[in-house]
């Protein structure tokens, strides 16, 4: 029995959809690892960076961890994500929203002693808005997202 | 689907078009004024990112329309290559400019944005980058929609063009789900947002006059696309 061409287009369309569907999740799937933008702390457990690699290390700034050097613009503070730590030392003016308890994206290499020298910061914002006197003056980041 | 193809008569269509276009177009101008005259003074700032925060009224409805234009041409060119009705496939080419333009607004004032907040005016991260993609497709689109209009095409290499461009939609939307990007996670989902509720309103009103004055451009177009087809008939016409 032979379908009518129109049937025929209207499955064949639908057979595309799916394929095209299939192929993001695939890209997607594939691509997990590589199209990071940044390796957190816990992703560097048991499989190190090779030092002197440029590469992004992203995390939130532990608390209390902030150093600033006598030299007035050198800082170490430590990056984690909850699994691992990473100590990171910065040369240069760091962005506003750079702060304690919040996220942070380390540009640089590791170090040959596991210590990371970034040689830019970009602060990450998270998905939550409010004004300011809802947040009590408090700046708090929750989540790495 | 006799109520479907109703709709598909260009007679049919223009006849709805014509009186729906100015009312589209000045309802999505007069929300859109309103919702950023709303977002730029009635609105607090952020506690963290203080007036920077107001972009996000022009760049979620850029984003979304940037997005949702592209599920037009893509449903539009399935609809094109199933019942192969013209109006479809016009449709489809109406959509595309508008779609681009808004893709367009949305990367610039995201830069714009991350200038401030990250330190950053560009980073190739999953969101960007698949965003900026989805722009290119869009120049490709009309690109290859006027090439095959010219050469007297049926319009069918740019339908299946506009179709398999969706795939781009999932990635863009779950790029920042499945890879760590520096890029934000979702702040408003179908039930529940984490934007405050004293600077979300404005958002809904730019969102609503954004796709409003999205709908008349597209009609306009279509519109004018027609008078075109007519104009090159006639003159053929006239011609022999």
């Amino acid at each position: 029995m032979a379908m009518k061409a129109k049937h025929q287009r209207l499955v064949l369309a639908a057979l595309a959809l799916v394929a095209v569907l299939g192929a993001a999740g695939l890209a997607l799937s594939a691509l997990k690892d590589q199209a990071a933008f940044f390796y957190a702390p816990g992703d560097l457990v048991g499989k190190p960076v090779p030092a002197d690699k440029h590469v992004r290390l992203g995390g939130m700034v532990q608390k209390g961890s902030i150093q600033r050097e006598a030299d007035g613009v050198s800082i170490r503070f430590v990056v984690e994500d909850g699994v691992s730590t990473v100590p990171v030392t910065f040369r240069g003016v760091t962005p506003d929203l750079f702060k304690e308890d919040s996220g942070v994206v380390a540009e640089g290499r590791f170090a040959p002693d596991g210590s990371f020298i970034a040689d830019n910061l970009l602060a990450k914002h998270d998905e939550r808005y409010m004004p300011p006197q809802l947040s009590g003056n408090q700046h708090i980041t929750q989540s790495l997202e | 689907m006799p109520a479907l193809h109703a709709f598909a008569n260009p007679a049919r269509f223009l006849k709805i078009a014509r009186p729906l276009t100015p009312v589209l177009f000045w309802a999505g101008a007069a929300l859109a004024l309103f919702g950023a005259y709303s977002g730029l003074v009635l609105t607090p700032p952020d506690y963290l990112q203080k007036e920077t925060v107001r972009i996000l009224y022009i760049h979620v409805p850029s984003a979304w329309l940037g997005m949702g234009a592209w599920s037009g041409i893509a449903i539009s060119s399935l609809m094109y290559l199933v019942w192969r009705h013209p109006l479809s496939n016009l449709a489809a080419r109406a959509i595309a400019p508008a779609g681009a333009v808004f893709a367009a607004l949305c990367l610039i004032t995201g830069s714009i944005w991350g200038r401030p907040t990250w330190g950053t005016w560009w980073e190739w991260d999953g969101r960007l980058t698949s965003m900026l993609l989805l722009f290119f497709v869009y120049i490709a689109y009309i690109a290859l929609a006027r090439a095959d209009a010219d050469r007297g095409g049926d319009g069918r290499v740019p339908a299946l063009f506009g179709v398999a461009g969706s795939v781009l939609l999932p990635i863009i939307r779950y790029s920042v789900v499945w890879w760590n990007t520096l890029h934000q996670g979702q702040s408003i989902g179908l039930t529940s947002s984490t934007i405050d509720r004293s600077m979300i309103w404005p958002l809904f009103f730019t969102l609503g006059g954004f796709t409003l004055f999205f709908g008349g451009i597209v009609l306009m177009r279509m519109r004018a696309m027609l008078a075109a087809q007519k104009v090159e008939a006639r003159m053929r016409r006239m011609a022999q």
